[in-house]
């Protein structure tokens, strides 16, 4: 085999006997650049970290190209490459041995904390880190509710908190951090209230914005834990991808009817979430906890587990829930331990990712556009006001309810018929094709699908119920419950 | 250099120290400034991108200047060497580091990682601004100057 090119940085040449090129063998850069060391001894240092790894801040081209983007140490070598040893400098005031003394713990933190004092895996270092620690929760409800609580008990010093809902009845069964009174407030505003009082040596930040790929680096950038609450699969890969962006744990949780999920997701010592799930399930086949339902407890089993994995990362205690999905069955109350691996092809977090940065969630996810927006393109709509008005008339239209049993049971329109969206094309033959149909669901978003369906099926007078129940809720019918 | 860390300030700013070839001790005819390749941490730390210092070694080619060290701005910070750069260090290079606080910058103090001790040491530069030849006129300036209002 030729001997292949390395060119050697300048402040190594004089390592290297002075030369600016050396010639060596092997077949990939990692074989390459360790007969360099043997060759020259006085490199080694420099190049390899005492563990053998090749130091972070070597940084290594195979002609025009950084190997960290190629096969990293594996990266196959040609006939005719050249290697270049690149210095990547870094540095920064952090860890200064210099850094200015934090205050100890006052008589207040120290009767508050003290649990935590006498836990010599937390004591008083661990608590000064919770002091000055930033975790960001995004989704303030059924598992940022007690994640929050817990972290600003523990005294985390900062929580910043993304959600721009307002608290709803229906919340209340399972976000402890919000009262009765809360309803119609603005979640963060009640839940800063809430924390503040508890903890006042706590920091809360609200962030009351819709994370999107426009904003989430910037908003999630100041924290050093992600924990990841939200109820949706694009705002869940948002999440994820930010934070394998920055290089951040994130902190996963996830719950259905009776059962949840946890892990923690950190692409720098572990898989991130697209390792476990390349792809998002169709969108209609998932339903969120406000069609499917929800033990109320179950999010504050998850939420707690996800508030143990973020203090202790910020301990550095214990065995983080890296590389391992813990799943709950409430009904049978098991936990049960699934080991989950980096993908070695990731879009995202492997050496050959082809994803560097953000991308459209909801086209990702195949979220149909809102009606405010795409306005569900070609789909016929009735509004909850005209509806009312054709419900009067001579011929009314035949309602469909597309939701599953349980939500009929809770609330429905008078003279409706109920077949659950997925039975729809099995029962499709049991809808009039002469009567005009509109069909509803809670928010307009099955139905829609239904009534594309129905169209496609060859019903011609078919319409969807803009906005849904919720809508006809507020807008004609104020004393039907809003779920 | 001064500028930059006052622009950047709260975020580190970084660059590189244009060198007189084969100067002892060396002279710094100019400075250039670098990215700071980072996306978090901003404030705390910095990173020259490979590609940068290589795009400029290969402009500087055979011109008789070469990059012959790095600066950067400890935000609130000491113009010493922290736990972080000595993480990091590169021997050969001289490593300059400016304390910069909202209303001041300086003191600015230049280093060199002697990797026998693996530690850096204090060293002296001299600075010739403009890259004009020795002895153009211009006193030379020593970089441990006192701190100043900005």
């Amino acid at each position: 085999m030729t001997p292949t090119r390395v060119k050697i940085p300048r402040p190594l040449q004089s390592f290297a006997g002075g030369a600016t090129e050396v010639s060596v063998e092997g077949a990939t850069v990692g074989e390459v650049i360790r007969h360099l060391a043997d060759e020259h001894p006085g490199l080694e240092k420099h190049l390899f970290a005492s563990s053998g790894e090749l130091r972070s801040f070597v940084t290594l081209y195979v002609n025009d190209e950084d190997v960290r983007y190629l096969q990293r140490a594996r990266t196959p070598i040609h006939e005719g490459d050249t290697v270049t040893i690149v210095p990547a400098i870094a540095g920064g005031t952090s860890g200064a041995p210099t850094a200015p003394k934090e205050p100890p713990l006052g008589r207040d933190q120290l009767v508050r904390y003290s649990r935590h004092l006498l836990l010599p895996e937390v004591g008083v270092i661990g608590q000064k880190k919770l002091l000055s620690s930033k975790v960001v929760i995004v989704g303030a409800g059924g598992l940022g509710s007690p994640s929050a609580l817990y972290l600003a008990a523990a005294g985390v010093g900062e929580i910043g908190l993304v959600d721009f809902d307002t608290v709803d009845a229906s919340n209340l069964q399972r976000q402890v951090l919000y009262a009765t009174r809360d309803v119609g407030r603005p979640k963060l505003d009640a839940a800063k209230e809430r924390l503040e009082s508890l903890n006042p040596g706590v920091r809360v930040t609200r962030h009351a914005e819709r994370l999107g790929s426009g904003n989430v680096l910037e908003v999630l950038r100041p924290y050093d834990v992600i924990i990841d609450g939200t109820d949706n699969f694009p705002t869940r890969y948002l999440v994820n991808d930010a934070a394998v962006l920055l290089g951040k744990p994130n902190v996963y949780g996830s719950i259905y009817r009776f059962e949840g999920q946890a892990s923690v997701f950190d692409a720098r010592r572990g898989p991130c979430y697209r390792c476990l799930y390349p792809e998002p399930p169709p969108p209609d086949q998932v339903p969120s906890c406000a069609e499917a339902g929800v033990l109320g407890i179950l999010p504050g089993m998850i939420g707690t587990l996800q508030a143990t994995e973020a203090v202790k990362l910020i301990l550095g205690i214990g065995e983080p829930l890296i590389g391992r999905l813990l799943l709950f069955d409430a009904l049978e109350m098991r936990f049960r331990e699934l080991t989950i691996r980096k993908n070695p092809t990731c879009v995202l977090c492997s050496p050959s990712a082809t994803q560097h940065g953000l991308i459209d969630y909801d086209q990702f996810c195949g979220v149909p556009q809102s009606d405010s927006a795409a306005g569900g393109i070609g789909i016929p709509e009735i509004t909850p006001e005209a509806l009312r008005d054709e419900l009067g008339s001579a011929d009314p239209p035949l309602l469909l309810d597309v939701r599953e049993p349980g939500e009929w049971e809770v609330v429905h329109l008078p003279n409706a018929t109920l077949i659950p969206r997925g039975e729809l094309p099995d029962r499709v033959t049991e809808i009039a094709r002469a009567r005009a149909v509109v069909v509803y669901c809670r928010s307009g978003q099955r139905s829609s699908q239904a009534t594309r369906l129905l169209l496609e099926l060859g019903f011609q007078n078919v319409r969807n119920l803009k906005g849904g129940l919720l809508a006809w809720s507020e807008r004609v019918d104020p004393s039907m419950p809003r779920v | 250099m001064r500028q930059h860390a006052r622009a950047t300030y709260p975020e580190e700013c970084c660059g590189f120290l244009l060198v007189r070839e084969h100067s002892h001790p060396r002279v710094v005819v100019s400075a250039e400034r670098a990215r700071n390749g980072l996306e978090t941490e901003r404030g705390r730390q910095f990173e020259i991108v490979p590609e940068e210092l290589q795009r400029l070694e290969d402009r500087l080619d055979g011109s008789g200047t070469i990059v012959g060290g790095f600066y950067h701005s400890h935000p609130d910070g000491p113009a010493r060497p922290s736990a972080r750069d000595e993480e990091h260090a590169w021997p050969r290079y001289s490593h300059v580091i400016l304390r910069v606080t909202s209303r001041t910058v300086g003191p600015v103090d230049s280093f060199e990682f002697d990797s026998d001790l693996a530690k850096f040491e204090p060293t002296r530069l001299t600075v010739r601004p403009g890259g004009g030849t020795v002895g153009s006129g211009r006193d030379s300036k020593n970089l441990l100057d006192e701190s100043e209002e900005t």
